[in-house]
């Protein structure tokens, strides 16, 4: 019963929280001090709605609206923005699979769990501060950069941005309780109220990034207002609950874990090289393992959310839709296919020279260049690019302006076959890395075996048949529903895999895992998957935001601004590129304070008997 | 120390090497657009047609979606006046258009008035088109540009267009610019002579030249259809016995057309 109610607290807490929200009329933040502005940029009345005050019209700007500080306000409010998001991601994700860590560190009574989900905390809990620093300097350039943009979005949220403050400090008291109360808080029944610390911690951290998730999803896809005016008419849930707000919660959510298991891993990565004890190695290769096993395994259903996602830009609006995938920021998705085979190939690499840690991973040794073989063709199918820009010289040579041979292979048909094979492959790594340092012996093994290699079979087959016949040999309508057909065949490997090993595992016999016996090489997988995510991260994010072309909020506000325009990608790329490295230092800064906060200076009168410090 | 330096290595090049993918892909800028400044007395027909060709494929986004990648229509490949009429007889057909013009015009508006099989919204069973209103944001187009992409779809196939050519911006159209502001047209159809030096060749107005013909009765000769053609389109007939040589006229608004022509029409007395 206690159980329950410790896990329905969070919960009933949110909801009240959000009732709470809904106490309050959307707009009560912009009710006078603003409103002689509005009227004087809008040129038109404002109009009374049921809570009676004022609710104007989104502003009308000309380019002067905007303050010139002499260089750009969007990259300033881009650094910025990306920077918050990083660390946002990774102070939310951390404390998620710290929990389950905790949990099963309790559960199994094995201490070492308990150690590691402390030690990941620790990464959260600097990384927190950067957070709150970069946020604060986000809101503040925003204002100054965007007043009457900001305006508009503090008229329609009202006091939700108060709710919000609220949660932060909510989120601030529980997080470093739940640092700090540790060890105070470590067996019997006080580990209960500290793994209840760490639900309301999530709880809380969830809700922050789903309210704050509506005002870039209001921006996209507004809701809760007169399209023809901006003029608010809904609650604070009407503006909140837009087409997008939902598929872009998902989306996050796993995307922040798969981030989150990335960075803590390259920690373990780095505190393995500087590792001088064999102790120490087999720690954070442990560490290691287990944060790319969180990244990845958040990783696999990301395709299937992002699809999601992309479908309801669709159905919001075809041309933001198109824009993004079939219009000029389309080539932007060959970068993704870097990325995300980047990705791939690392977290199979890390799991196939996991294998030798145990001797059981030879006999599956021979799969993994085969393994390799498909990822590699995956890769070259998702980066050929449907056409390029061509002289009139190469047009005519080509005889049209695709290749003739490779022009099939830049349409997304092809591509779902390689984006879905490749993550079949995967989960084939991960499932031999499962069995690798284990000896099936329950007695219908050999169906078992048998009924795995048959669904990977079918599965493949139905991914292949539903791109090429849906996608060539039909309409447009159906090549989209073709999407379905390959995810749901995807699915039914990973469940299927799953649910079968846990039956097959059942009395297997243990093989030894020589947890630190891996190569330094190794380790550079684990530094390559945070710098593909945080990347990918950064590119996505843009894609998703530049949608909106030339509109703060999408057909309702204009973006007059002298950056209305969407930069070439050698600017993108530069753009990017400069903030993963600034993301790159402020991480080493706190992976350096997480290792100074372990050092302690020997003491001089040791220091003096060397004979002594050894013995210690 | 080597622990850190080598992986930060890695990293940076890492980073940079996925920064230097961005350079090997074509580099578009996607400019905001802009508001047309449009001289609406200064239209002729053909810039008017020009302009819906430039918006088509230009500010009003209709490629983004009309090509060849079927997510609408293709209209470049095949002849929308005449698929318009065959439309507007399906027993499908809400709308209330009566004319090839009003259908476009309609189907702009209105998108959803007649969705084409197999193009409607996912789940609305062909009752609900994707398409958005032009005249409304994000995309805005104006009144003067909706007529001339109308006026580009009926012309590009061959057949005539309908659509009346503006002759003042309407109030709300803030796009368009009026001619008021720019130096002032000519007022009279001699004024209009005058500028475009018709009576270089033509003996007409108590001058004389014998470079084109004689236009002091051209209103006993031609109707006032064919002399407004033979202005637009000098080489579409050539008067006997003369070189083709007369030059089109682009800049030629449609109010100094109307005043030329309804000038020349009405001279039918041979001078001497």
């Amino acid at each position: 019963m206690n159980s329950i109610w410790r896990l329905l607290l969070p919960v009933v807490m949110v909801a009240v929280i959000g009732f709470g929200s809904g106490l309050f009329p959307s707009n009560t933040m912009a009710a006078s001090s603003t409103a002689e502005q509005h009227s004087e940029m809008a040129g038109s009345e404002g109009v009374e709605n049921e809570s009676t005050i004022a609710s104007l019209p989104a502003p009308k700007l000309k380019r002067s609206d905007y303050p010139n500080i002499g260089t750009s306000s969007r990259a300033i409010v881009w650094v910025f923005a990306q920077m918050h998001l990083f660390f946002g991601a990774l102070v939310l994700a951390v404390p998620i699979f710290v929990l389950v860590i905790e949990l099963i560190g309790f559960k199994t009574k094995d201490d070492r769990y308990d150690d590691m989900a402390h030690e990941f905390m620790k990464i959260s809990l600097t990384a927190y501060a950067i957070t709150a620093l970069f946020g604060g300097t986000l809101a503040l350039s925003l204002f100054l950069l965007y007043p009457q943009f900001m305006t508009y979005m503090m008229q329609a949220f009202g006091s939700q941005v108060l709710i919000y403050a609220l949660l932060f400090f909510l989120e601030s008291i529980l997080l470093y309780i739940y640092y700090y109360g540790w060890d105070a808080l470590r067996y019997g029944n006080r580990k209960w109220v500290h793994l209840t610390l760490g639900l309301l911690l999530n709880g809380v951290g969830t809700t922050l990034l789903v309210v704050a998730n509506s005002w870039s999803t209001f921006m996209m896809a507004p809701s809760g207002i007169d399209p023809a005016t901006g003029v608010v008419t809904g609650g604070i849930w009407e503006i909140m609950k837009g087409p997008l707000w939902n598929p872009l919660n998902l989306h996050r959510f796993i995307a922040n874990i798969a981030f989150g298991g990335a960075v803590v891993g390259a920690y373990a990565a780095f505190k393995f090289l500087a590792a001088r004890t064999a102790a120490e190695k087999a720690h954070y290769d442990w560490m290691g393992y287990t944060s790319n096993f969180i990244a990845i395994l958040a990783f696999l259903p990301l395709p299937f959310a992002g699809y999601w996602l992309m479908a309801e830009v669709y159905a919001y609006s075809q041309q933001m839709g198109i824009l993004a995938m079939g219009g000029i920021l389309a080539w932007l998705f060959v970068i993704q296919a870097v990325l995300i085979c980047t990705i791939l190939l690392a977290g199979n690499y890390y799991l196939w020279t996991g294998m030798a840690r145990t001797e059981g991973g030879e006999r599956y040794r021979w799969l993994t260049k085969y393994i390799a073989g498909v990822l590699v063709i995956g890769f070259l199918v998702w980066i050929t690019p449907h056409n390029v820009i061509y002289t009139t010289d190469e047009i005519a040579r080509l005889g049209g302006g695709n290749h003739p041979m490779l022009g099939p292979l830049g349409i997304m048909p092809a591509k779902n076959i390689a984006v879905f094979c490749m993550l079949i492959f995967t989960f084939l790594s991960f499932q031999l890395y499962r069995r690798a340092d284990k000896v099936i012996t329950v007695a219908w093994q050999d169906w078992g075996n048998s009924l795995m290699v048959v669904i990977y079979i079918i599965a493949i087959a139905n991914v292949i048949f539903a791109g090429v016949y849906y996608g060539y040999f039909t309409n447009t309508v159906y090549k989209v529903g073709s999407s379905v057909i390959q995810v749901m065949s995807t699915v039914v490997v990973i469940v299927a895999g799953v649910v079968i090993d846990g039956l097959m595992f059942k009395g297997a016999r243990q093989l030894p895992v020589y947890w630190g016996k891996v190569s330094d090489r190794s380790q550079y997988a684990l530094f390559a998957l945070p710098i593909a995510f945080t990347w990918l991260m950064a590119l996505m994010g843009y894609i998703r935001s530049s949608v909106r072309t030339h509109w703060h909020v999408y057909a309702v506000m204009e973006d007059k601004s002298p950056d209305n325009f969407i930069p070439p990608l050698a600017t993108v790329g530069n753009m990017v590129t400069g903030i993963t490295l600034l993301f790159l230092v402020f991480v080493l800064f706190i992976f350096w304070i997480a290792n100074l906060s372990g050092t302690k200076q020997v003491p001089p009168a040791i220091v003096s008997k060397p004979a002594v410090a050894e013995g210690a | 120390m080597n622990a850190l330096i080598k992986p930060l290595g890695f990293c940076v090049v890492l980073v940079l090497a996925f920064g230097a993918v961005t350079y090997i892909l074509p580099q578009v800028k996607g400019e905001a657009p802009e508001e047309e400044e449009v001289l609406v007395g200064a239209l002729t027909m053909e810039s008017f047609v020009a302009m819906g060709e430039k918006l088509y494929s230009g500010k009003g986004t209709c490629t983004l979606c009309h090509n060849s990648l079927g997510r609408a229509p293709d209209l470049l490949t095949f002849d929308v006046v005449k698929v318009s009429l065959e439309r507007m007889a399906d027993s499908q057909y809400q709308g209330k258009a009566a004319d090839v013009e009003g259908y476009l015009l309609e189907s702009m508006l209105q998108p959803s008035a007649y969705v084409v099989k197999g193009f409607g919204k996912k789940g609305s069973n062909d009752t609900e088109s994707p398409m958005p209103a032009v005249n409304q944001p994000p995309i805005q187009l104006s009144e003067v540009a909706i007529g001339a992409i109308i006026a580009f779809l009926q012309n590009k196939d061959g057949n005539p267009v309908t659509v009346a050519l503006p002759t003042a911006a309407p109030e709300s159209d803030k796009s368009v610019e009026t001619a008021e502001t720019k130096p002032e047209p000519p007022k009279s159809p001699e004024e209009v002579i005058a500028k475009y030096g018709c009576a270089a060749c033509h003996s007409m107005l108590g001058t004389e030249s014998v470079v084109g013909p004689n236009l002091n009765d051209v209103g006993k000769r031609l109707k006032i259809d064919e002399i407004r053609t033979s202005i637009i389109d000098p080489k579409a007939v050539i008067a006997d016995g003369f070189p083709p040589i007369m030059p089109n006229f682009p800049a030629m608004t449609v109010g100094e057309l109307e005043m030329v022509t309804q000038l020349l029409v009405q001279q039918i007395e041979a001078q001497p």
